[in-house]
């Protein structure tokens, strides 16, 4: 009999963070004691709130810790809305890891821009994780992220600790500025056009809101980044997570199977059609 | 593979339901309910529509007599056969729920073994179709494998083509382009009776079992007429149509289309392929335990494709657009087939009548004035 990949595994909530107002962070481990597989930075897995429902979440823990089970995510529907209430002792369901992965070895060799839009930090972190793991091959590294407000910069303490550091390079802009920000003001594409990178030997993920990551795209091709050296991750509903549902068809791609990563030059045409 | 072959006399079809029963097979195939031909679960040859074929239009079916006592004398049954592989509600686990978490119960349901009596061939192509979506492209679903593997098929053969029918233009028949157990051809003449050949071991061994004549060259050669007959059809999907509409994906047709498009999603509920499904959850009033189901969904609805913030194809020119360009172009991209055998069921069962066929001439036409062929 095949495996029945639809069955969730409960997992146990050992320590709940509120990140942002709306953003929290669940740090699982399996009821069964047994082992957590390993996942590629950029993968998912489906969470299960039982009675509730099912979404699909980004890993955005340390790839080289998977012992450790980390998602990142927004409360904004019906599933992630019921785990924000969890608390640490209550379990939900996980399945996975499933989908493409950001291809660190891609990047190789080559400078590595990492442009991440709001919560699209979270699914790039293990990416972050597993370049800076690696750091010395690998040229300049850069970090451009870009929040909403001062307020809505995600991993705040740990955006803080990489920019201290000298083989990293982070920029961060928001599109409002509040308090006393007096940091960048401006979508982040603007960062991309100040480059501090070579074009011509860029590896770059880019992961945000789906029109972000378009113009963002766009920016970096401009700036002469190569579309195949550019790999960005979609965003669709998914009910089953295995190229089963349908729901997360984009053109002749199933994002579930297919993605969440993809490279650029292969999804450029899609991405400016609207409602597809 | 095997070539046993034989006649089994309308007098002696009930032994045909005796060896699938005494195989521990519930008979699945075409029977009269509700003014149409559904497939449902026989009790015997009586089930059968005997003297009843359809008659089909854009938007319109009707049952009409024959006077020839024919039992698969129809084209297409309502729906298709995926409802018996892949059901229109199946539970995927059952949970008990606990005060800080859950475990397991129930998985799904074990899969009954059935056979399908009277599978057309672009219903058998389409069978094909399903397989490659839930079986091993790369996982496998055991609800749909356990039911594939435990479906014994005999196929019959096209007499006639609909007029909604436009298989020969797929590749998916008038003839069986399929593996089947037995094929079946009714033939109506002086002596009804039946061409039944084996296509598999399992069929052969049935055919042994049944009280079965020689057949002659007079039999093999009513099969081929009827296959000839059904070939001749009024439809047929432009050649081309895959990759044009790969390209015209923003064209202003779609919006043409979807003004009389009342989402309504009866063409996917019909079509034998379409696979789309969501998930149901629900608990129990006391909240010790939680069920989770699979349903058929359809890509005309807007939950389909919701996402925080709303849904990604809010036009109904967007959703058309998925259902038919999925169908007919970007399947290719995903399974290598189109997903479209040609049985027509969505002009028969669309509300207003919208004809894919149609609908992908126009593309073609529109295509052909903006790019003429350079002389």
């Amino acid at each position: 009999m095949t495996a029945d990949l639809m069955l969730p595994r409960a997992f146990r909530i050992t320590k709940v963070r509120r990140e942002l107002a709306d953003t929290f962070t669940l740090v699982l481990a399996p009821d069964d004691d047994g082992p957590v597989p390993p996942f590629q930075p950029g993968q998912f897995n489906m969470l299960y709130v039982p009675g509730v429902g099912e979404v699909p979440i980004s890993i955005s823990g340390d790839p080289a810790q998977p012992e450790t089970l980390i998602h990142t995510t927004r409360a904004v529907g019906a599933v992630t809305k019921a785990m924000w209430s969890l608390k640490a002792g209550q379990s939900i369901g996980v399945r996975g890891p499933f989908g493409s992965s950001w291809p660190v070895e891609a990047a190789l060799g080559d400078d590595v821009v990492i442009v991440a839009g709001g919560i699209g930090l979270a699914p790039l972190r293990p990416l972050i994780h597993a370049v800076m793991a690696r750091r010395a091959e690998f040229g300049k590294v850069l970090i451009l992220y870009g929040a909403r407000t001062p307020d809505d910069i995600l991993f705040d303490k740990q955006v803080r600790d990489w920019r201290g550091r000298f083989d990293l390079s982070v920029h961060v802009t928001v599109d409002r500025a509040t308090g006393t920000w007096s940091g960048n003001v401006g979508v982040v594409t603007k960062l991309i056009k100040r480059g501090g990178f070579d074009p011509h030997h860029t590896t770059a993920y880019v992961c945000g809101p789906e029109v972000m990551m378009r113009y963002a795209a766009d920016a970096l091709v401009a700036k002469g980044v190569a579309s195949t050296n550019i790999w960005l991750s979609m965003e669709r509903n998914m009910k089953c997570a295995i190229g089963f549902c349908g729901h997360c068809q984009w053109g002749g791609r199933f994002v579930c199977k297919d993605g969440p990563v993809f490279n650029h030059a292969a999804v450029a045409d899609l991405l400016p059609l609207t409602d597809f | 593979m095997s070539t046993a072959s034989g006649i089994l006399s309308r007098n002696d079809l009930s032994a045909l339901f005796d060896a699938l029963a005494a195989r521990g097979l519930e008979v699945i195939g075409p029977t009269v309910s509700e003014g149409a031909i559904v497939l449902a679960p026989l009790d015997g040859p009586d089930a059968l529509p005997a003297g009843w074929t359809d008659v089909q239009a854009p938007g319109a079916y009707r049952l009409h007599p024959r006077d020839d006592g024919a039992l698969f004398g129809h084209t297409t049954p309502v729906g298709g056969w995926k409802r018996f592989l892949h059901p229109p509600t199946v539970r995927l686990f059952q949970a008990a729920t606990t005060a800080d978490g859950f475990t397991i119960t129930e998985g799904a349901p074990p899969p009954p073994r059935q056979a399908f009596l009277g599978v057309r061939a672009c219903d058998l192509t389409a069978i094909t179709r399903l397989d490659a979506v839930f079986q091993g492209n790369p996982f496998t679903d055991p609800i749909y494998a356990g039911r594939r593997a435990g479906a014994f098929i005999i196929a019959v053969t096209c007499a006639q083509a609909g007029p909604m029918c436009f298989c020969a233009s797929m590749d998916s028949g008038p003839d069986l382009r399929a593996p089947y157990d037995v094929a079946l051809t009714e033939i109506l003449e002086s002596d009804h009776r039946f061409l039944l050949e084996a296509g598999s071991a399992e069929g052969a061994a049935l055919l042994a079992d049944l009280p079965l004549t020689p057949a002659t060259d007079r039999d093999t050669a009513a099969r081929d007429r009827q296959i000839t007959q059904a070939a001749d059809q009024t439809r047929a999907l432009p050649p081309g149509t895959a990759e044009r509409l790969g390209r015209m994906l923003d064209h202003a047709h779609w919006n043409a289309v979807a003004a009389r498009c009342l989402s309504c999603g009866n063409c996917t509920m019909s079509c034998p392929t379409c696979f789309c499904a969501t998930v149901e959850d629900s608990s129990s009033l006391d909240g010790a335990t939680a069920e989770r189901h699979r349903v058929w969904d359809s890509c005309f609805s807007l939950d389909f494709s919701y996402i925080h913030g709303g849904s990604v194809r809010e036009s109904g020119a967007s959703r058309y657009r998925q259902w038919m360009t999925h169908k007919l172009s970007s399947w290719h991209d995903q399974f290598g087939t189109s997903g479209c055998v040609g049985c027509g069921r969505c002009i028969t069962w669309c509300p207003v009548g919208i004809d894919i066929t149609e609908e992908a001439a126009t593309f073609a036409a529109v295509d052909a004035a903006r790019h003429p062929v350079e002389a």
